[in-house]
This record gives C-alpha cells, sequence and structure tokens, in this order.
C-alpha cells in the first residue's frame, strides 16, 4: 500500500492556530519524494514554517492528512514516530541547544531514542565528524559562533539517523559565510540520501534546490523547479517575492528590448548567454 | 566579556579527586558531615583538619579558594561564637555581668561550634570546587532516581538544572544586550534613589522576560522535534560508573570516621 518512493505526503491539509480567526494553511497537498532537496519559500507570515511542523508531528493538522513513511499522524505516538523518520533544525542557534557541553547535546536525541551507550557516542562522534566540529566536542555552546551553534545542531539531528531533515530556516540568523557553510552541509547530506526540506526566504539558496514550493497565505501557489517558476518574474514579485539578482538583470533587459530568455539563475549563465548574444551580432 | 564564565565555583582539573564518579563524592561529602558532627575532642577535629588538607592537596586547589567561600558565613560563625560564648551556662565561671557569663564550658562550646561550622563549609566546598555542575546534576539524578517510583521528579529536576545552567550565559548576554540598547535610548541606570534605580530596572526586566518567554517555547518544540518524552526509557551517553578509585576514597572516608570514633573513646582532649 506504502509507495516507497514517497517519504511525506500531505492531502488536503489544513491547519488553524488556536484562537486564530484565518487558518495558517488551507487545503495542502504535498508529496515529498524519497532523495528530494526541495526549498519552501514565502514571506513572512505565509505559512511556510507551520508546513514544516506539520511534517514531523510538532503541528497535528486540523483536517487533511499528513503521512510520514506511510504512517497517518494523528496522535502523540504517531508524531513521536514521524519524529524518528524527520529531523529539523530551527532558525535561532541558541534555543535549540540544551546541554552545556557540544558533544552531550549531539548526544539528546540519541539518549531520548533509548539507544545503547557505545552506540551514542559512536554516533555522536561521527556526526560531529560529518558537520566539521569534532575539535569542539568538550565545549560550551555559548562560546561557538552562530554558525557553528548551527553546524552542532546540525550533528544533533543527523546523529539520530533520519531519513528526512526539515530545516526551518535555519540560515536566517547566520552571516553570509555561515549561511553558506550551512547551505553547503544540507547539499552534501542530500547527496548522501537524505530528504532534505530547506524553508527559507532567501532566493539564491532556493535557486540552488532541485524543486520549489512557493507559500502564500497558506495554499501553495507554485511548485516546479527553480527555474521555471522564477521565470515567471512579474508572478513571483506579485506574491510579495523578490527573483535571483541574474534573473532580473534578464527580465529587465528583456522589458528594455533585449532577447533574453529570464530562466536565467548565475551569474555564469548570464555570462555564457550575454557572450551568446555578443557572437550573435 | 563572559566568554570565559565559569559556572559556579567548579575549578577544572584531572586530579583523582575530580575524576571520582559524582555520587560518591556526594555520599562521602555527607559522611564527612556526620564525621564533622560526632567529633568531640581536639584529636578528632585536628584530624579532620588534616584530611581536609590532605584533600585540597590531592585535588591540586589552592587553600585561598577554599578559604574564599567562607566570607558570606563569616557572620553566622562570629554569632555563633558569640551566643555560644556568653550562653552557655558551666560551672567554673570566669566573669559574669547581668545574664552575660563567661565560663570555661562556654569557650569550649563556641570555639567547638565555629569550628564545626567552619569544617562544614570547607567540606562541601571540596565537593562543588571539584565536581562540575553538570556531574553533580548528573550525580543528584542518579541517587534520587530510586524516589521516582513515588513521585519524586528526579530526572525533571535534573533536566531543569540543566537547562538552567545552559542558559545562563545566554541570557547574561541578553541582558548585556538590552541594557546597551536602553542606555543609547536614553535609560539611566545608574543614578537617583534605590527606589528610582530599581523602577529603572523595569524596561529592562520585561524584554528580558519576554524573550526568556520566548526561548523557552522554542526549546520545548526543539526538544520535542528531538523525540524527547521525558526521562521514560532514556539512556546516557556516558552513564555514571563506580570504579576501583570510588572504593579507595570510601575506605579513606571510613578510616577518618573509625579514627574520630577512636579518639571519642579515648577520651584524650574531649571536651
Amino acid at each position: 500500500m506504502q509507495d516507497n518512493s514517497v517519504d511525506i505526503k500531505l492531502t488536503d491539509v489544513s491547519f488553524k492556530y488556536d484562537g486564530a480567526e484565518k487558518p495558517a494553511l488551507q487545503s495542502i497537498d504535498l508529496c515529498i519524494g524519497k532523495g528530494e532537496m526541495l526549498a519552501v519559500l514565502g514571506r513572512n507570515g505565509s505559512g511556510k514554517s507551520t508546513l514544516g511542523k506539520l511534517l514531523n508531528g510538532l503541528f497535528i493538522p486540523v483536517s487533511g492528512s499528513v503521512c510520514v513513511f506511510g504512517r497517518e499522524i494523528k496522535n502523540e505516538d504517531d508524531a513521536y514516530a514521524a519524529r524518528r523518520h524527520c529531523g529539523m533544525v530551527f532558525q535561532d542557534p541558541d534555543n535549540q541547544m540544551v546541554a552545556t557541553i557540544v558533544e552531550e547535546d549531539v548526544a539528546f536525541g540519541c539518549e531520548n531514542l533509548g539507544l545503547p551507550s557505545e552506540e551514542i557516542q559512536q554516533r555522536v562522534s561521527k556526526a560531529l565528524d560529518t558537520v566539521g566540529m569534532s575539535a569542539y566536542s568538550k565545549s560550551a555552546p555559548h562560546m561557538l559562533s552562530g554558525g557553528q551553534k548551527q553546524r552542532v545542531a546540525i550533528a544533533g539531528v543527523i546523529a539520530m539517523r533520519p531519513d528526512i531533515i526539515v530545516f526551518d530556516e535555519s540560515t536566517s540568523m547566520l552571516d553570509p559565510s555561515g549561511r553558506e557553510d550551512i547551505f553547503e552541509l544540507a547539499l552534501r547530506l542530500n547527496d548522501e540520501g537524505v530528504t532534505v526540506v530547506w524553508i527559507t526566504h532567501f532566493m539564491e539558496e532556493a535557486a540552488r534546490c532541485q524543486r520549489l514550493v512557493v507559500i502564500d497565505e497558506g495554499r501553495i501557489v507554485l511548485d516546479d523547479t527553480p527555474r521555471k517558476v522564477f521565470a515567471d518574474v512579474k508572478h513571483v514579485k506579485d506574491l510579495g517575492l523578490e527573483v535571483p539578482d541574474m534573473t532580473y538583470l534578464a527580465w529587465e533587459l528583456n522589458n528594455s528590448g533585449i532577447d533574453i530568455s529570464t530562466d536565467i539563475l548565475t551569474m555564469e549563465e548570464m555570462e555564457a548567454k550575454l557572450w551568446g548574444l555578443m557572437s550573435g551580432i | 566579556m563572559l566568554n570565559n564564565i565559569t559556572l559556579g565555583q567548579f575549578f577544572p582539573g584531572e586530579s583523582f579527586i575530580h575524576r571520582l564518579d559524582p555520587r560518591t563524592k556526594i555520599l562521602l561529602t555527607i559522611a564527612f558531615l556526620v564525621c564533622v558532627f560526632i567529633s568531640r575532642g581536639f584529636l578528632g577535629f585536628g584530624l579532620i583538619v588534616a584530611f581536609i588538607y590532605m584533600c585540597a592537596k590531592v585535588a591540586r586547589i589552592q587553600l585561598k579558594f577554599i578559604f574564599r567561600g567562607l566570607k558570606p558565613i563569616a557572620v553566622i560563625v562570629i554569632i555563633t561564637f558569640l551566643l555560644n560564648l556568653f550562653m552557655s551556662a558551666g560551672k567554673d565561671v570566669l566573669w559574669k555581668w547581668g545574664i552575660l557569663s563567661i565560663s570555661v564550658q562556654g569557650i569550649k562550646n563556641a570555639v567547638f561550634m565555629a569550628l564545626r561550622l567552619i569544617l562544614l563549609v570547607t567540606g562541601t566546598q571540596l565537593l562543588t570546587l571539584t565536581t562540575s555542575p553538570i556531574r553533580l546534576t548528573d550525580g543528584l539524578e542518579s541517587l534520587f532516581l530510586p524516589f521516582s517510583k513515588i513521585g519524586f521528579p528526579a530526572h525533571e529536576l535534573a533536566m531543569m538544572m540543566s537547562i538552567a545552567l545552559r542558559f545562563i550565559p545566554t541570557l547574561i548576554e541578553e541582558t548585556q544586550k538590552i541594557t546597551r540598547a536602553q542606555k543609547a535610548r536614553g535609560a539611566d541606570f545608574e543614578s537617583g534613589s534605590l527606589i528610582k534605580r530599581a523602577k529603572a530596572l523595569l524596561p529592562l526586566l520585561v524584554p528580558l522576560f519576554v524573550s526568556a518567554f520566548r526561548r523557552a517555547d522554542e526549546l520545548a518544540m526543539a526538544m520535542e522535534a528531538r523525540c524527547y518524552r521525558g526521562g521514560k526509557g532514556r539512556t546516557k551517553m556516558r552513564p555514571l560508573r563506580y570504579g576501583r578509585k570510588d572504593l579507595y576514597a570510601l575506605c579513606c572516608v571510613i578510616l577518618l570516621a573509625g579514627l574520630i570514633l577512636v579518639t571519642n573513646a579515648s577520651g584524650i582532649g574531649v571536651i
């Protein structure tokens, strides 16, 4: 009955916060396939973080169904099962660290799973190695930079060996170099077979994912490859979002009568297109 | 800045005493406190002082760190001393004025009570100086775990302690940030009467509390997301294990207690 190529399946999901008038999410249908690198993009208050929290049972939908690995999340036990498959890295690196020592914090999730001590130690040292934080295993979290803390948080999640990791705006509080570090770490994990859901409001990051879902006012409004989504510059701008700089440049050039397609995402592509135009003259 | 803040008064080290199981240290500290109370003579107290000195040497802790901990209780020690000195009823009165009198017995009582207090504090000092707060918490959790059967929240208390320890530096940093932000807006925390200054703290405390609650909320969610369901079924990365050295430490304290009982019984130097 279960489709093995699908990790998470949302069917007609709606969610409303207690006391809120308008639902935060409305009739969401979404399939997240195994090994996908999916970006979720939306402006503030669009419901993108809410969507993330539905994926691992932190929130339980008001109506509709969320199935993680074929099991529908209906109560706390289902949610617990879902969380074993689906880890989550949050926005504020400070507010997701529990322990006063880095390695203890990485071990927290594994300890909750009730794994034997030796295995926890192995997993923790391997996870710290993966994120490049082995040298800091005995440090106190408050001695680390934001990017380092976020890497420790990721280590804590991967030590639990999840199949899916949801990054809920995990780079929005970091400086540009830390942001790039974390995103590349996510790409690497995706290469190793982990399904990644990358919730963000940075276009450049979204542009580098395989698939892009745009959420506005609690509904999925666009769902395609980033190239196709951003190519429709006017639509994206109407949703209150920016497009990558180069896409915007191509669009403006297009508007001023230069024949250049708008499905350009990076500087290199732009360069190639412009050289192509030059040689055509 | 606070980047090198040490929590509590833990003095890091790798000595024999540092490496003891925290449970051993807690239990032996209690045993030590009992020793202080059963000791009735100069010889016994001499043994205890020698024991503390030896422990400090083994743990490589300078004596001034131990004495530093006595400052807060200095007033209590002095009051205890004076009360015992003047109020003890003894036969051979040396000096009398109204209800106040000094007897030989009184002097002895006063000295011993003061000495007892000082030794109690220095003994517990040794525990907190050689055990990191997190190990201490682990030890307490493990010792109280049997009581969780009768509803004592051992794991929850330990978890709260460890989260509190984790967030102290974060909240200190935040306090500094808010203080600077409010100062930049013209807040004045330093001048004026006590009441005025206390009122000036309000714009500092309100944002601090709001942020602390927000942090607590997010942390709870992050813990849940990492499959936290309370203490049930949880394992530890580094479980506490008694070792040979714990046995040696136990022997030392038993020896101390034995010697004190012998000196008490022998009557030498006993008051």
